[in-house]
């Protein structure tokens, strides 16, 4: 089911009562989602990530705006005819039903035409609980499992209606480093046996990035780029997303565009076919190789080697924060002269933006 | 070192000094009075040993009639009392205007005093030479003869007693109840409102087995209580509950003790000895029937 978002706007009115100006939480999103995929929602805490979700599951109404599920209309519907699965943050499994009722729960809500008898339930329950490998602990209650085992239980409640879309909201957040890993692949593998349209909400970028076919950036309650993880990567929009995407973060130096080159300081970095300008010129740490006579001048601070890289902390005064950290291979030798470190800079890796709008500069 | 074995007891003697002496040496004291036949408080003697006192007290019709009137208030109030008060409480955590002041106002007859509340209940119920009362004044609107709630037929003096107990256990039980709604998540809602559950289904389902705790809570406190009513009963209906027929278990106790009738401690130990098993086997079932449905 493709999810289509218009115009989406939600704004709540502040809570300090003094401030007449509205709290906009979502600012005028567009944005398509195609059938079959799964999306990954990222942005900083606050940034309307769950608003947005919470608004295409119908449980929050849109100040503005539509919802489309297909070529369905779905803005004015409630949430229980969307045909929506949600799965909470903290769960919300009931704690006093067992994990069998907890998966049955919704079936037994079905009235009318679409009342089924107890042995559908009961199959369809069993099914939606192997698909998440939870049917051994069909008996337990939410408190005799694990964090991960209870994740699974709701997504196997979100799951047994087969709903249209699914909508995970920081599905991961509540669960240790290992089991992270882990549900993330898993999530991943229902996702693609079902082939429910899913959209999960993360702060985590390496986790959106990991497991989406497609990721949006927000910021601000305002939409920033949406694209194959990947893509969003290499061709970040403006600063923020470069910044936002990436561990360790991308380093941004205070660049000025001369004569057609960039220059860093008093050292010029690359031709660029840009008029001249101040800039902000961001590198991702994989983009410095070491050489005596490369073109960035650093002074070198630290060498951490951690097996399979090497991180190079340095300084330099141009730098928008503290150190410079560039990864490289470990079995390059660095040869300081008089503490100078030396880089080349790969092309690819460095992003332009304008220093006024903050939007990308393509050179 | 030995030194240090005793330090926990030094620190305990106080409270066990206290509590032997004007709680565990009381206690005690009644089981002995009441196998005591014809105590006497001035000689501080007494004819003989045995059930007497019991078997006077099963007897006794004052005191059949303290146990019906009881079980009656305690049969009727508890539930409906109970009841009430989920009602308003889940009116109250479902509105937002108002709220907070609705809440101060339902807390009120918490903070008043019994004997406060004894007199409006007169005003509204008991019968002068001037006035009929404001109740009766709303009977006769609706063309009924009035009716004497203070000194008239039993069943209106009961339905008067129970409202009164009701309305003045309220309060804390809407306390107790509003925090408990509020205590439940907005998350399992949200969860129950996705999944289409009608709002019956959610509150039966989702919000008592949630707030069950609580419940029974209140109906085990509840059920001790109103076993053990007696002040609510002298507000309105004054001292001499016999005459009155409006006993209960505790105002018997007392009427054995120091009442007209009264100088029998052996009596009212019997008496209250009864009363303490009565509430003892109750507080067990609900304990039993409380572990089967609150599971969590």
């Amino acid at each position: 089911m493709k999810v289509t978002l218009e115009h989406l706007t939600k704004r709540f009115p502040n809570r300090n009562k003094k401030i007449k100006e509205d709290v906009i939480a979502v600012n005028d999103f567009t944005f398509e989602i195609p059938d079959g995929k799964l999306i990954g929602l990222l942005g900083p805490s606050g940034c309307g990530k769950s608003t947005t979700l919470n608004m295409i599951s119908g449980l929050e109404k849109p100040t503005s705006g539509k919802v489309f599920f297909g070529d369905d209309d779905v803005t004015g519907l409630p949430p229980e005819n969307r045909g929506v699965g949600l799965v909470f943050q903290n769960y919300a499994l009931y704690p006093h039903l067992t994990v069998r009722q907890n998966i049955l729960f919704p079936l037994q809500n079905l009235k009318g035409k679409d009342k089924l008898s107890k042995e559908v339930m009961e199959e369809k329950a069993l099914e939606a609980a192997k698909l998440v490998q939870i049917d051994a602990y069909m008996d337990r209650k939410p408190g005799e499992l694990s964090g991960g085992q209870q994740q699974r239980v709701a997504i196997a409640r979100a799951l047994v209606k087969m709903p249209r879309v699914l909508l995970l909201d920081e599905p991961l957040s509540n669960l240790d480093a290992r089991l992270r890993l882990q549900t993330r692949e898993e999530i991943r593998r229902i996702q693609i046996e079902t082939g429910i349209t899913t959209i999960f909400v993360t702060h985590d970028q390496e986790e959106a990035m990991s497991i989406s076919d497609m990721i949006v950036v927000m910021k601000d309650g305002i939409f920033q780029q949406m694209g194959k993880p990947q893509d969003v990567y290499d061709k970040p929009v403006n600063l923020f997303v470069a910044k936002f995407l990436g561990t360790p973060a991308i380093n941004v130096f205070n660049g000025e565009i001369k004569d057609g080159k960039l220059y860093i300081g008093d050292d010029a970095i690359l031709d660029v076919n840009l008029e001249n300008q101040q800039v902000w010129a961001a590198i991702r740490p994989e983009g410095f190789v070491v050489s005596d006579n490369g073109a960035l001048k650093c002074t070198l601070k630290q060498v951490e080697v951690m097996g399979r890289d090497t991180s190079v902390i340095s300084l330099n005064d141009n730098l928008d924060g503290i150190s410079v950290r560039s990864i490289i291979p470990s079995d390059t030798t660095i040869n300081p002269v008089n503490g100078i470190v030396s880089f080349n800079i790969k092309p690819y890796k460095i992003h332009l933006f304008s220093k006024e709008t903050e939007e990308r500069l393509e050179f | 070192m030995n030194y240090n074995k005793y330090k926990g007891w030094l620190y305990l003697l106080p409270a066990i000094l206290f509590l032997g002496l004007f709680m565990v040496y009381p206690l005690v004291d009644v089981v002995v009075y009441s196998f005591e036949e014809g105590y006497n408080f001035a000689s501080q003697s007494f004819s003989g040993t045995g059930l007497y006192n019991f078997s006077y007290v099963l007897h006794d019709p004052y005191f059949m009639q303290a146990v019906k009137n009881t079980f009656i208030i305690v049969i009727i109030t508890v539930p409906l009392s109970t009841g009430i008060a989920l009602l308003i409480s889940l009116g109250l955590n479902s509105i937002k205007p108002l709220k907070d002041f609705l809440q101060t106002v339902y807390f009120l007859p918490y903070v008043t005093n019994t004997l406060a509340v004894g007199l409006v209940f007169m005003i509204l119920f008991k019968k002068t030479a001037y006035s009929d009362g404001l109740i009766n004044a709303l009977i006769n609107m609706f063309g009924h003869d009035s009716i004497d709630f203070i000194e008239g037929p039993y069943w209106a003096k009961m339905f008067v007693i129970c409202f009164y107990t009701i309305w003045i256990v309220m309060p804390f039980k809407i306390l107790i109840l509003t925090s408990a709604l509020a205590g439940v998540r907005q998350d399992y809602y949200n969860a129950a409102k996705v999944d289409g559950t009608s709002k019956f289904r959610t509150f039966y389902k989702i919000t008592l087995p949630m707030i069950s705790p609580m419940i029974f809570y209140l109906v085990i406190t509840g059920f001790i209580g109103a076993f053990k009513a007696y002040s609510d009963e002298v507000a309105i209906f004054g001292t001499n509950l016999n005459a009155a027929g409006m006993n209960t278990i505790v105002g018997y106790v007392y009427d054995m003790l120091y009442g007209n009738s009264g100088g029998y401690p052996s009596y009212a130990s019997a008496a209250s000895l009864i009363l303490f098993a009565i509430v003892f086997t109750i507080t067990v079932i609900n304990l039993m029937v409380s572990k089967k449905n609150v599971q969590y």
